[in-house]
């Protein structure tokens, strides 16, 4: 028994939850400038963990490194248990990470439901073979998990905009049609780059509904970065800070929203 | 003055005249350049799967022609039936496309696009080396017949006069036109082709539904090996398979300009343009120039488009957004 899987472990006991991803010491750099220096926190299944801080503090590489982009120089990521040094976006995406990006990364020139037809391709097995011929089994997987993506189309209310090409839609409609994306993965644990960024406020209460009846209603662990405190305090069990690569404050909302370094890291600090 | 209006009458109006004249001329040229700009539109084709899906301009496209039909015919002359060697030869480009994504696309991920042209260079280098060290450098000729394509013409007696039709030529048209079509489908109905497609898009999107990139790239290609394969037999049975054939892929790159380097219709429309246009010029306005003006009609055509209209026809326009 490794001694990470022992912390796993004892935090797991502690709060009366499972840990579904943990973060230790991680650090990385890029060339001569850390972009996270020795982070640790973790999220637990079925939360929503946010992830704030000011700009450049960290949280996009944060992301990054959990779902395989970047790999970290130290430290390490356990996720249900399994410890792995490196992980690479593909295994990230088939052991259950899904994630939408911070300015909108669609497939712009494929319709509203191609896209989110996309994210079902681990789910989907026929080989080239059959694929190729488009007839039969795969014929078959294609109508079975487009049934699927019409229950994530209608959940996420983009019915009329199934056809359309995504990246004529207003920007509002495509984040959500991002959000659907990562959906269709089924995902264990979703990571959320600003969701709401740019919307306004009717669009980031229709997106706060659904990260909350996604978490509710799926049994989805979300981990979403965000800039709106007011959303953040609204929808996260547990608030992790960073600012210039490092942790400053780990907690619940309230006790986030009082820590001294998270209002001085915000406010700036009198000299 | 006078000299002017009869150079003017001469580049304007004396070609229209002629090819109204006569009119069975017409069709067959037009027909022979239909059949060019086909095989022109199948190599650009070659290059615009691969360059969608990975950003690398694929330098070997043309030597993956002559490759293809070299494995074939020699084979071939082996003793392998022909349907036997058809179906080896494709494994080979199956192969050749494995080996290169694990050898050298793995290895150079999210390097300069510079950097893969000139590995796709060295990639010609090596390929050709290969064919003339296995297969020989002298030119072959295709086992057109064997392979169940007929050799003959048909005739067709239109305006007071005859145009002929190559069976080959009808069979390329046609067949190419089958695998148009067939990519065209295989690219918006499937999983495969939704993930081509996205891969072509974002990749950092694509990686994170976990698309396979690496497995894209083999896929990509495998299909511009068959696209190879499929131009070289067309073409060699035109004129004979050798080394020399690797240089109508240059033609391509004029196709590809017109085109835009990431249409498939663009790669199809810019081929047309390009085999008709050629050939037009040439029987109507090569006096003019003294002849020989097909060989570099594709590039002053690229030239002027790159002029007026550097992403071609169909090609994206790219804006960045910073």
């Amino acid at each position: 028994m490794s001694a990470t899987s022992e912390t796993v472990a004892t935090q797991a006991s502690t709060n009366g939850t499972s840990v579904l991803l943990s973060v230790d010491n991680v650090t990385l750099t890029f060339g001569g400038v850390k972009a996270i220096s020795d982070i640790s926190f973790n999220i637990n299944k079925g939360e929503i963990r946010a992830i704030i801080g000011p700009n450049g503090a960290g949280k996009t590489s944060m992301l990054n490194v959990i779902n395989g982009f970047y790999h970290p120089q130290k430290g390490q990521i356990s996720y249900k248990g399994k410890t792995r040094r490196r992980m690479k976006p593909y295994q990230a995406a088939s052991s259950g990470i899904a994630r939408t990006f911070q300015n909108v990364a669609l497939f712009s020139g494929m319709s509203t439901l191609d896209n989110i037809m996309s994210g079902r391709s681990l789910k989907m097995k026929r080989g080239l073979f059959w694929q190729a011929l488009h007839v039969g089994p795969a014929r078959q997987e294609e109508i079975e998990h487009r049934a699927y993506v019409e229950k994530i189309i209608d959940f996420l209310e983009i019915a009329h905009i199934r056809k359309q090409p995504v990246g004529k839609l207003p920007y509002g409609l495509q984040k959500r049609v991002e959000l659907g994306r990562a959906m269709a993965m089924e995902p264990e644990l979703l990571l959320l780059d600003e969701p709401m960024a740019g919307m306004n406020l009717e669009e980031k209460e229709d997106m706060s509904r659904f990260v909350l009846d996604l978490n509710s209603e799926f049994g989805t662990t979300i981990a979403l970065i965000e800039h709106d405190m007011g959303v953040v305090m609204d929808l996260a069990d547990r608030v992790v800070v960073l600012d210039y690569g490092q942790k400053i404050a780990d907690g619940t909302p309230a006790e986030v929203q009082s820590n001294q370094n998270v209002i001085d890291a915000y406010l700036g600090v009198a000299s | 003055m006078e000299a002017l209006s009869i150079g003017l009458d001469a580049f304007f109006l004396a070609p229209f005249r002629d090819m109204f004249s006569l009119p069975d001329l017409l069709i067959q040229v037009i027909w022979e350049g239909f059949v060019s700009g086909v095989l022109y539109a199948l190599i650009a084709l070659g290059f615009v799967l691969i360059y969608k899906a990975s950003s690398v301009f694929n330098f070997a496209q043309g030597i993956m022609v002559v490759f293809a039909a070299l494995v074939l015919v020699s084979l071939y002359n082996y003793g392998v039936p022909a349907w036997l060697a058809l179906i080896l030869t494709i494994g080979v480009m199956g192969l050749l496309a494995l080996s290169i994504e694990r050898v050298i696309l793995r290895k150079l991920v999210n390097q300069h696009e510079a950097i893969l042209l000139m590995a796709t260079i060295g990639l010609t280098l090596i390929i050709k080396g290969a064919g003339q060290l296995f297969f020989g450098g002298e030119p072959k000729s295709m086992i057109t017949e064997e392979l169940g394509l007929s050799t003959g013409s048909s005739d067709w007696e239109v305006f007071d006069g005859i145009v002929i039709f190559q069976h080959i030529d009808i069979a390329a048209a046609v067949i190419a036109i089958i695998m148009v079509a067939a990519l065209a489908l295989f690219f918006s109905k499937t999983r495969i082709g939704r993930a081509l497609r996205a891969v072509a898009d974002d990749h950092q999107a694509a990686l994170s539904v976990g698309i396979s990139l690496n497995q894209i790239w083999a896929i990509v290609w495998f299909a511009s090996g068959i696209v190879a394969l499929v131009t070289g037999i067309m073409w060699g049975a035109r004129s004979d398979v050798s080394f020399a054939l690797e240089i109508i892929a240059l033609k391509a790159l004029a196709v590809l300009i017109l085109g835009g380097f990431t249409s498939v219709p663009g790669a199809i429309v810019g081929g047309l343009i390009v085999g008709i246009g050629e050939k037009l010029f040439e029987v109507y306005w090569g006096p003019i120039f003294g002849g020989g003006v097909e060989a570099w009609f594709a590039y002053v055509l690229a030239l002027i488009f790159l002029l007026f209209r550097p992403q071609g026809m169909f090609g994206e326009r790219h804006i960045e957004r910073v």
